[in-house]
């Protein structure tokens, strides 16, 4: 067990201009699940991979424990890692691929024995322990996979995309499993995707990444609760948050006819920038349908914004609204979660007021979060 | 298609799968043939070494068919009581081994590193590699006999065997990178992260990986060198002549020795063949390789 810490690790591609990573720094803590999510190419395979010793380290340090592991070879830094893939070894039975590693440390034959069907037993492989690869499914494949780095019981698992390769019922099935084996066995994991979902669901923490820098590293309920700028914002959270480019007004912003109260304080740094416009986030989920009494600026009108469906999305227990609403003089697409019961049809009018307390305010220049 | 025209295609159909089974019937029957024309020589070979030598000399080998009684192991003792044959083919043993696995090892370790080790200047030797395989052997042999003159090699059973493998190795290691360079990137990376040192990597991931590629260059090898005989005939001296050279060396311009030189050369043939059918199996999937992963 073991923590890890990138400090400011930078890889540059030979020809590249821009860094694939920059100055990466994470401090993750000992048997901690962290989660590297961004969309493809933001550099989170490659600062996996930097960890893993696959990937040269061009600038800044990565340590595992106390031990600077920036320049040694894979071999030397104890780890394992769980490919996209799998990278089973084909030639080789199920046993033999698991207890491969153990096989080079020299460790005696009984003691791999006994190691590799005491981890099949826990991934439910053990009548598959003579077989070769291709006579296993996908699911067992990415078991075996599981397995081998298991065996090695390593100071830290690397995990590149491993469910992706899964049909979408079980990868919600293996998900819950590798993090359920993950708190039981307590080994420090850094775990890479492009699912959010899969983020927000296996993580202690989550790493969100783009253009190879560090956007933010928080829990996900504070991830979705405050991301720190517009990219988290956008990014985490499916369907994703409603953002609207309002003008600024004393006291908030105004947003349909409703006001968003922000801080004097954070309004005072947007006017001090130059900027005559904030970008207010609203998820799906923050929206309440108006009956027409809520507070409202003019009177003769019903309270919120008016969003003309679109497209009814139902989900069974829930249902998204996309539509079309005007706000500001500009028709921007807005996307409202109703009730599974009260479904509007196409071509309704809805009017959605933003619930208090659950709104963001960012800045349109730079993207950063404005409100707390 | 439409709906109307759909029966009117029925009738026509079931003609042509007709037409189609005894055409497939006589098309295999076209194959038999020609295969059957194709073995001609090597049946008549076969009969012939079966055959005294006064009979090779007064009739066709086809006689054979209405005189069974002519049949005779005769040229076989004869053959094997040939000193010069059987040190000949102790010889082409000698050579062709040595060089088949030479080439093997060799070509495997440079492939794998041409494939997957970084090193300066490596694409630049692989073309210069390249190069080489454009190279005919007869523009070498006057500089290495001179070569091997000077180290004092020439006529030597090693001199037979280094041109062998001096010239196998660039297609050897040309087939060997690129049946290499198709190995998953992940897998060896899983090795390196498993505690694989290059070389560990090489002999349990790598080798067993690229087994159809290896058992079909070792056939093609093996059989290019057996089948030699220019080289032979330049590099060998008599006591290293391999059964190519010893056999042409039976050809006489009045009375061959066409007794020893039938069974000879059938036996010259065999070999090979043992050769192929043994690695048969890897050698068919070797052909397909890379097709599934």
């Amino acid at each position: 067990m073991a923590t890890v810490t990138f400090d400011k690790a930078t890889r540059t591609y030979p020809g590249a201009e821009r860094a694939a990573v920059d100055k990466l720094e994470i401090a993750i803590e000992d048997g901690e699940f962290l989660v590297l999510v961004g969309p493809s190419g933001c550099g989170k395979s490659t600062s996996l991979r930097m960890l893993a010793g696959l990937e040269d380290v061009n600038g800044g340090a990565i340590r595992i424990g106390d031990r600077d592991v920036t320049h040694l070879a894979p071999k030397d830094r104890d780890i394992a890692m769980v490919f996209q893939n799998y990278a089973l070894y084909p030639h080789m039975t199920v046993a033999d691929n698991m207890g491969f590693a153990l096989k080079i440390a020299g460790v005696a034959k009984t003691e791999i024995r006994t190691r590799v069907e005491e981890a099949a037993k826990i991934l439910d492989l053990t009548e598959y322990l003579g077989r070769k690869p291709k006579a296993l499914s996908g699911g067992q494949r990415q078991r075996v996979a599981m397995g081998r780095a298991i065996v090695r019981e390593p100071q830290v698992f690397l995990m590149d995309e491993p469910l992706s390769n899964l049909d979408a019922k079980l990868r919600v099935q293996t998900r819950t499993q590798i993090a359920g084996l993950q708190r039981r066995l307590g080994t420090t994991t850094v775990y890479v995707t492009h699912d959010q979902v899969e983020a927000m669901t296996m993580g202690d923490r989550v790493a969100v990444l783009k253009d190879g820098l560090l956007q933010q590293v928080d829990s996900p309920r504070n991830m979705y609760d405050r991301p720190a700028n517009l990219f988290v914002a956008g990014f985490i959270g499916s369907p994703a948050m409603n953002l609207v480019e309002v003008p600024l007004t004393d006291g908030g912003v105004q947003f349909g006819n409703s006001i968003v109260p922000v801080s004097r304080e954070a309004i005072a740094v947007a006017a001090d920038k130059g900027d005559r416009t904030v970008t207010v986030g609203v998820r799906p989920e923050h929206f309440d349908v108006a009956g027409g009494q809520a507070t409202s600026l003019a009177n003769d009108e019903p309270a919120g914004v008016a969003v003309t469906v679109n497209v009814v999305e139902e989900l069974g227990a829930d249902g998204y609204v996309y539509g079309t609403a005007e706000i500001g003089g500009e028709q921007k697409d807005i996307v409202v979660r109703v009730g599974g019961r009260q479904v509007p049809l196409k071509g309704d009018v809805l009017h959605v007021v933003p619930r208090p307390g659950e709104t963001h305010v960012f800045s349109t220049s730079s993207g950063e979060r404005l409100s707390d | 298609m439409t709906a109307t025209d759909t029966p009117t295609r029925r009738g026509p159909g079931a003609a042509t799968r007709l037409a189609a089974r005894a055409g497939g019937g006589a098309v295999r029957l076209g194959l038999l043939l020609t295969a059957l024309f194709w073995l001609v020589p090597t049946i008549g070979l076969l009969i012939s070494s079966l055959r005294g030598p006064a009979d090779i000399s007064t009739s066709g080998w086809w006689r054979v068919f209405t005189d069974p009684a002519q049949l005779t192991l005769h040229n076989y003792t004869e053959l094997m009581g040939n000193g010069t044959i059987t040190h000949a083919l102790l010889n082409s043993v000698l050579i062709t081994v040595p060089v088949t696995v030479l080439v093997i090892v060799i070509g495997a370790m440079a492939g794998y590193a041409f494939a997957w080790l970084e090193f300066p200047g490596r694409d630049w030797l692989f073309l210069l590699l390249i190069g080489l395989l454009v190279v005919p052997i007869q523009v070498a042999l006057i500089p290495v006999t001179k070569l091997y003159a000077t180290f004092g090699i020439f006529g030597s059973l090693l001199g037979v065997i280094l041109f062998h493998t001096a010239f196998g190795l660039p297609f050897a290691i040309f087939l060997l990178r690129n049946f290499f360079a198709e190995i998953p990137r992940e897998l060896l990376e899983a090795g390196r992260l498993d505690g694989a040192g290059e070389l560990r990597l090489f002999a349990r991931v790598v080798v067993p990986l690229g087994g159809p590629a290896i058992a079909s260059l070792a056939i093609f090898q093996f059989l290019w060198v057996w089948n030699d005989m220019l080289v032979a005939l330049i590099f060998a001296n008599s006591g290293s002549a391999p059964l190519t050279v010893a056999l042409q060396e039976q050809t006489r311009q009045f009375g061959d020795n066409i007794d020893v030189l039938s069974s000879g050369a059938f036996l010259s043939m065999a070999i090979p063949l043992a050769v192929f059918f043994a690695f048969q199996r890897q050698f068919v999937s070797g052909i397909t390789a890379g097709a599934v992963k």
